[in-house]
Parts: structure tokens; sequence; C-alpha cells
């Protein structure tokens, strides 16, 4: 019969299974926010079956709106992988030479490591008017930005002086992945990291080399210097895993780059962080319900706090890792924030031309926020926190900082015979 | 209808609105003839619809009939010339595979050379490289000045320049005898499709341009013209998987044409003789598809894979050459009858046979024919001069962007800018999958004969995409109802007509994503919509 040759229909990132639904595009956040980007479904498989044909129907001004949320994947019943499609399309298709804010943007570990030597004038700077003003008529960085302070002592170097020799004290180990936020922003959350895990018996290690994960790379258009540092983070990971270290990071955008970007978007074999590479929540909390790990909590501890779920942590469907350990502390008057996106799309956000529909996109967001009236809003993602603490006046922590704040290290460590 | 069309005599009647009708009306009024068509539902129902939309090389043709070949080179390169936005021009391979005698490729070089065809073998290696979908156990491959056409648009550009160039137009009117006085055809009958009436028009000469429909027509007339329908049965792919046309380098034979054409891509044909009672009813059996994938798959590998959007067939008019009623020679060249000579009846030219390649070249046979009949001297220009969106004028695309642009470039040519799209509404899109625009629909309302979803689909490709028709159906029925002031209940008509139609293609190939895509349909029409099948009654009898 005919229809045994055709068993199985096999199409570029399932772009025919697409029945045309449109369910991705009710639940596009520029979509519901602009007239002007034709949706995911036309964007995506719609518009690549004329793509093909020729390149000319590639729409540059459209398909740049995309603010690469994944969102449309999430809601495609038929796993058509739509903003895939999109993503690849403008890599593929583009003829643009990336600018130069693009470069700057997207290079996080080049731009951190400069930054971080002198963090102080450039936090001083970053946020003096004349400078914002040029970053915004000249290069077209949104001044109503603000971008996140430098750190004058970086992660790794506290790490090394600090941290590094009393994890091997430890007989399980994990390698952490700290990403560049952690590295040059915020070493804080690397340290609540590393006290956690301390705490239930697992020395943290560093990767032998680590490079930014590439996120911001594959969505400016640059995706060759975004594979050459997968590689080498792919490598590292390697490494790790024959040392008998899983890898485990704290942000969700980090640890879904490089466990479906990779493979999807820059065609990396990257099974080895398929299968070991985890968001640390997931991680602890599998570990705290398989009964391998028990956790004690301040009873002082007393905290409303709201967690917002990170497009890619839906994308990953790992939010329930997330919120579970949360919940898991006594102390805390837990609220779920509807899912939706806040907007920023990491870089997307921070560029002029987007400014008006990231901030229309986490309106709804914000309202919800406010009206919660909570301590703390948590999420996993930092560019999430960005926007939300740049809209609403709510400090945003990650979850691995909330369990830092709230455990009980001594009485943890007891319990787990420490 | 306006009257006075049927008061006036004309030089020319021309029966058929396929393409050899629409080039002949075309041909004749260029001609400064005065000129009627009329076809019995709409333009392009019969094979000119229904076939790869392969512009031939004439290389397929090149070893078994060099006549054939040489016309098709010919008006492959007039073609690319007076209808370039209707031509894609990404030539094609004729492979030949382990199974493939490669000796053959020899004799098929040497005769398309005979021919003018400029055929170029190469590395198989290279032909990879450049259609990377083709069978990579090739053996051989040649390169050949292939294509791809869409009648559909070809077809209405020539009605459009008959048009412009005075000739009248009658769709859904159907010819049902002839007026025939002291051995002469003066004209025919008529009954208007869609209202029943019954009228007459008058003309000096007759020309039967309807296919192979022309054998009833002929009957009607009292002459017998032999023909011997041929069905063949073709596959649209979901979108393209190859750029070049992929051919099979041997003799020619079941599916071995892979054509690829706007978004999709093309396998044809099988070839099977069918009654002449049958031609109005054609379907694709489960056999034909098999034959059409299986083959297909040893072209291009990914066929076996791939989505199949539907399955439609066609009927080949061939032609019996005279004196020879048994069909042993059948020819697929042009063959122009004329009755006068031939059966002692005056007025009344047939002219079939031939392919769509070389319908431009039917219709200046015919022309010349009834020129001389008419003693009008005038030579025929159809060959240097562009039809309508053809022009050598370029289009500029406009500041403000709109994502419809370059589809409506591709289906009009030079005529886009002629499309309204000064305000969001105009360029909001009714069919998605193809990307028409509300301006593109009310162009064609307007300017092309176009009062059902089913005639609106043929110019404008509305519902020819992945969801055919599920999104942009009900969309383009609002407009359809508003603009031509159809009632309600007609509408509704329409739109389950149309999605029957669309459901009669995708029935042969109803599995996967297909059949997924038909169901949703079906809910979202029958089960949420509440729409169901038109009544027997109400139902026209149109293919």
């Amino acid at each position: 019969m005919a229809t045994d040759l055709q068993l199985t229909n096999i199409s570029e990132k399932d772009l025919e299974q697409c029945l045309k639904c449109s369910i991705c595009t009710v639940y596009c956040p520029v979509s519901s926010v602009t007239p002007l980007y034709p949706g995911p479904k036309h964007a995506g498989p719609d518009g690549e079956r004329y793509r093909i044909k020729d390149r000319r129907f590639y729409d540059e001004d459209a398909l740049k709106m995309c603010l690469n949320c994944k969102r449309c994947e999430v809601a495609c019943p038929h796993g058509v992988q739509i903003g895939d499609i999109i993503q690849t399309a403008r890599i593929k298709y583009s003829r643009h030479p990336v600018g130069l804010r693009d470069f700057m943007l997207a290079n996080t570990d080049l731009l951190g490591s400069v930054a971080t030597k002198a963090a102080p004038i450039v936090n001083y700077m970053t946020k003096a008017a004349p400078v914002k003003s040029i970053l915004h008529n000249v290069m077209g960085i949104e001044k109503n930005r603000t971008f996140p302070d430098y750190t004058s002592r970086t992660f790794e170097s506290w790490y090394k002086k600090e941290a590094a020799a009393e994890q091997d004290k430890f007989e399980k180990q994990v390698s952490y992945f700290h990403g560049c936020y952690v590295n040059y922003n915020f070493p804080q959350l690397g340290k609540d990291l590393v006290k956690v895990m301390n705490a239930i018996g697992y020395g943290v290690k560093l990767l032998d080399k680590e490079r930014c994960c590439g996120i911001a790379l594959i969505t400016n258009n640059m995706p060759n210097l975004a594979r050459k540092q997968g590689k080498m983070n792919l490598k590292s990971m390697r490494h790790s895993v024959e040392q008998g270290r899983p890898i485990i990071a704290t942000s969700s955008t980090c640890t879904f780059t490089m466990r479906n970007e990779y493979e999807h978007i820059l065609h990396l074999d990257n099974e080895i962080a398929k299968n070991n590479l985890s968001l640390a929540t997931r991680f602890i909390c599998r570990l705290v319900e398989e009964g391998k790990v028990r956790m004690a909590f301040r009873k002082d501890f007393h905290m409303k706090v709201a967690y917002h779920t990170p497009c890619h942590m839906e994308r990953l469907g790992w939010a329930v890792y997330s919120t579970n350990l949360i919940k898991k502390i006594p102390g805390v008057d837990f609220q779920m924030l509807e899912s939706q996106c806040c907007g920023i799309g990491g870089t997307y956000g921070f560029k002029k031309e987007n400014y008006n529909i990231s901030q229309k996109i986490g309106e709804n967001l914000f309202l919800q926020i406010r009206e919660a009236q909570v301590d703390y809003v948590v999420t996993d993602c930092e560019t999430c926190k960005w926007q939300l603490e740049m809209s609403v006046p709510i400090p945003v922590i990650n979850p691995i900082s909330l369990l830092a704040q709230a455990l009980d290290v001594e009485e943890t460590r007891k319990l787990n015979q420490l | 209808m306006n009257t006075c069309i049927f008061e006036k005599h004309y030089d020319i009647i021309i029966i058929g609105g396929g393409a050899t009708g629409a080039g002949t009306a075309r041909d004749c009024a260029m001609r400064g003839l005065s000129t009627l068509l009329v076809e019995r539902y709409d333009f392009t129902t019969g094979a000119t619809g229904r076939n790869h939309g392969l512009l031939h090389s004439g290389a397929r043709y090149a070893v078994t009939d060099q006549e054939s070949a040489t016309e098709c080179i010919d008006e492959n390169m007039i073609l690319r010339y007076i209808a370039k936005p209707y031509v894609e021009e990404h030539d094609g391979l004729f492979i030949t595979l382990p199974e493939d005698d490669l000796a053959y490729q020899e004799k098929f070089v040497e005769s398309c050379w005979k021919a003018g065809i400029n055929a170029k073998i190469i590395d198989p290696k290279e032909a990879i490289q450049m259609e990377p979908s083709v069978n990579p156990t090739l053996i051989g491959a040649v390169q050949v000045p292939d294509g791809s056409i869409d009648p559909f648009r070809l077809t209405m550009a020539n009605v459009l320049d008959a048009q412009l160039h005075g000739a009248q137009v009658l769709t859904y009117h159907e010819v049902t005898g002839f007026i025939i006085e002291n051995g002469r055809v003066m004209g025919v009958y008529l009954r208007d499709n869609i209202t029943g009436e019954k009228r007459e028009a008058r003309a000096e000469i007759t020309i039967n341009a309807a296919g192979i429909w022309g054998t009833l027509v002929a009957r009607m007339a009292g002459v017998n013209v032999s023909m011997f329908p041929a069905k063949g049965s073709l596959l649209i792919f979901g979108h393209r998987v190859n750029n070049m046309v992929i051919n099979r380098c041997r003799k020619p034979a079941n599916a071995d044409i892979l054509v690829p054409g706007d978004a999709i891509t093309v396998i044809g044909t099988t070839s099977d003789r069918v009654p002449i009672e049958s031609v109005d009813d054609m379907h694709v059996t489960p056999e034909e598809v098999e034959v059409l994938l299986s083959e297909g798959a040893k072209l291009a590998p990914a066929l076996a894979t791939t989505r199949i959007l539907r399955a439609y067939a066609g009927v080949r008019p061939l032609v019996a050459s005279d004196n020879d009623p048994s069909g042993r020679s059948i020819s697929r060249g042009i063959v122009c009858l004329d009755h006068e000579t031939r059966d002692g009846l005056a007025g009344f030219i047939t002219i079939t046979g031939g392919k769509l390649m070389t319908y431009r070249m039917m219709a200046e046979v015919a022309t010349d024919m009834a020129c001389s009949k008419l003693g009008v001297q005038q030579k025929c220009q159809t060959a240097t001069t562009p039809l309508p969106g053809s022009d050598k004028s370029t289009v500029e695309e406009p500041e403000n962007h709109l994502y419809a642009f370059n589809a409506r470039v591709g289906r009009h040519g030079t005529l886009a800018p002629s499309i309204a799209a000064m305000d969001d509404y105009q360029n909001s899109l009714v069919c998605e999958c193809e990307e028409v625009s509300v301006g593109e629909v009310a162009h064609a309302i307007e300017n092309m004969h176009v009062r059902t979803l089913t005639q609106l689909r043929r110019r404008v490709r509305l519902g020819m995409g992945t969801c055919q028709g599920e999104l942009c159906a009900l969309r383009a029925a609002g407009i359809l109802c508003a603009s031509c002031k159809k009632s309600i209940e007609e509408e509704m008509a329409d739109l389950a007509e149309f999605l029957n139609e669309r459901w009669k293609g995708m029935y042969p190939v109803g599995w996967g994503s297909t059949l997924s895509e038909a169901q949703l349909t079906s809910i979202i029409y029958q089960d949420l919509c509440g729409i169901t099948s038109p009544s027997m009654k109400d139902r026209r009898q149109e293919p």
C-alpha cells in the first residue's frame, strides 16, 4: 500500500505537521500586542514553504520581531518546532551584517570580562543620563533600560580563593555552570548555590572551561561564534561527566539553550547536555523527593513570594521543580503567577525599536505582581529578573537564593549526616 | 447578462476556456477580429488546470517525437518572454538510475541537440549539488532548460489580454447545439449554466477548442473527431522538495516527472485510456497513488516521507490521426481540422491535440486558418507581445512593508501595483498559506470573472496551500458575499461546495497530517459552523 511508504512524515522541524490551527498565534506574546508581527504560524511554517522557494520571501522586518520565547512550541498540539523554524530562517536567510549594538549585546563574555575590570566606573557610566542618551541615539539601546551592575570580583575569582579548597571534602560532586550573569554581575547567586549544595552534601566544582551558553549570539545572528562556544562547553561537560560530576545551572535560559538550541539551531551533538545537564532546582527537588537528601529550615523565616515562569522554563516543562522546592519551605506563603512572557526576551527588550512592544507584553504580568503584594518575586531567569525589577518595585530572586536564605545549614548538614 | 453580446454578429466564436481557447481568443482579438469566447463552466476546469504545470524543454519527446520536441523548445523560449511572472526558470535534470540503461543517455542528448534543446551531460555528483533532493544513487544526469508554469494564471493573462483587445468572454455558457444554415455553421446555441437561460450567438467562424470535450462538441455539429481520452493522475506534495524539475532519462513512462511549482512539488503522471462518458468525473485510484508514490520516490527519495496535500487527475485530448479511426497512430502533436474541406461543413474549425506548452502555437494555427477564410491579412503577434503582467517595467517594493508583497508580484507580475494595498484591511491576509490579501481577492473579483470560491482559488491560489481552505474559505466567503451581492444562502452553498471539492482531492491521500487537517476542517465547518453538504439538487454539475 502507498501508506506503507508514508508511515512517517518527515520534514525539517516538523514543518508539515502544522495543521494551521493557529493556536500558536493565540499564545504568541508579540502577536497579542502588535498586528505588525504576522504571528508564529505565518512567520514559521507558512513562510518557510515560500522561503524554500525563494529567499526573497524572507521578511527580516517581520521575523526579527520574534523574541524567541518558544511559547508557540509549547502551545503546538503537533510538536512543530515553530520557534526553531523562525530562528533558523533568520540565521539562514538574513543578509544584514551584525551591527555594533547587536555584537556588544550578544558578546556577554567579552563585555563582562572587560567591564568587571572597571566595574565602579562602568556601573556609574551606564546609569549616567548623557551616556544613556548616546547609547539610545547612536547605538539604539533603549534609554529607559538600565544595564545590571557589574561586579568587581567575578564569581570565578571568588570561588577559586574562597570555596574551591572546601569542595574536595565532599564525596558527591557536581559541576556548576554559573553563566555570565552570576560571574560578571551577581556572584551572590553562585555563592548561594555553593552554600545550598554543600549543606545537602554535594561539593561544587566549576567546568574546565566555561563560555557563555550563546543564546544572545543565536538570537543576534552570530551562529558561528555560538557554535564555537557551544563546542567548548560541551567538551567541558563531557570531561565533567567522565569525572562523575553531573552539571547543574541556575539559569533556565542557559540550561534551555544548551539542551535544546544547541541541537535544533546550531546542529551540535549535545547528547551529553541532554543527559547530564539540569537546573539546580530540578536536581535538588528530585533528590529530596527521592529521599536521598533532607532539608531543615530556619524557624524564623517567613516570606510571601510569587513565582514567575520564564518562557524557556515553560518550554523545558520544569517550573514544577522550582515551585515544588519553594513550597517545601515551611515559612513561605506561595503564590503562582499566571504563566506569561515578561517581554524582555534577553537582549530583545534592550533594543530601542522593541522597547514599547516589550513593555506592552509584560504589562499584565506587572499588574499581577503589583496586586500580589509579595516580599519577593521568584524566578529562574536573570533577564526576567531585570525586566521585572525595571518595571515593578519588588525585588526578584532565584529560587536557589530563596532556599539559601531559608535553609538552616547546620541542621541540614546534620540531617544529611555530614 | 449583457444582452448586446448576443445581438452582435462576431467574426469568431471560440468554444472552451482552457489555455488553447483563451490563447485563440487573444490571437484573434489581437488581429482585430471581433471575438467571443464561451466556456461552459469556469476557465481552466479541464486539462489546462489538471497537469504538471511543467514548462517542457521538449527533451521528454526528443527521442520519440522530434516534431513535438521542437515545438516545445520554441514555445518554451517564447513563454519565458511573454509570460515572465507565470514562469519559473529553474531548469531540469534527466537522471539515469542504476536500473536504467545509461546508453540511452547518448541517444537522448543527441536527439535533444537535433531538436535545438540545450542538453548538457553533467557529473552525477554535480547533479546532487545542484539538486540535493535527487536520488543519490543516480549514475547519469543531463541538464535541460525545463521550468514550470502556472496554467491558471497563464490562461487568465490570455483572457485579460483578449478582453483588452476587445474580445467578449462568457463563462458558464455551455454550447448546446450549432446554428447550421446551408451547410455552414453560423453560430451556437448557448445555455447559461447559472440561470438556465437559453441564448444564441452568431459568428462567421466557430472554433472548437474544448479539449477532450471537443469530440462531444464536434458531434453536436454532426462531424466526427476521434479522440482517445487518456487519464493522467498526479500528486501534490506539501512543500517544494526539489528546486529543479527531475525526469527519468528513459522512454517516457508512469510517474517520471517531478515538478516544483510555487510552494509545492507535483509528481505525475499515470496514463490510462478512459471512456469518453467518464471524463466529467475523474477520480484518483489507490493503485495510481501507489504507482505515483513508489515511482516518484525513485526520483527524490524524500517523497516517501513528505506530506501529500492532494491528488488530482486530468484527461489528455489525444487525437487519432485522420483516416485512422482505430486510433493506432496517436499523435501528441497539434491537430487543426478544417471541417469545410474535411466534412463539408463550412465555418467550423477544431483545434485540439497538443499540450499546454504549445497552446500558443495551437492558437496561432487555428487563427491563421480562420484568418485565411475571412481574408484577414494580419500576422500573428502573440509570440512577441508580452502578456499582461509581463511587460518590461520592474515592480518597486513599497517603502512600508507588506508581507504579502512578494507573493502578489509572483502572481500578477507588473499588474501587482494595481492591487489595492492602502490600509491594514486591504493588506490583511485572507489566505495565509499562499499570502492572498483582501486587496488581491477584491482585484480578482473585479477583473477576473469571479463569483465563487473555486473560481477565486484558480485565480489567486486561495485555498491551494497546506490547509486546503481550512482558514481562508470562511473569510473569502464573507468578502465574496458582500462584493458580489450574493445571498447568504447562496454563499453558504458555495462554501460547502468549495470544501467538498477540496476534500475530493484530499480523500485519495487521506492519511497522516492530511487526514488530521481534513478532520480539523470538518470540525470547524460542519460541527462548529453547522455547514452541511449541499443537497444534490443545489449542486452544480461542475468538475
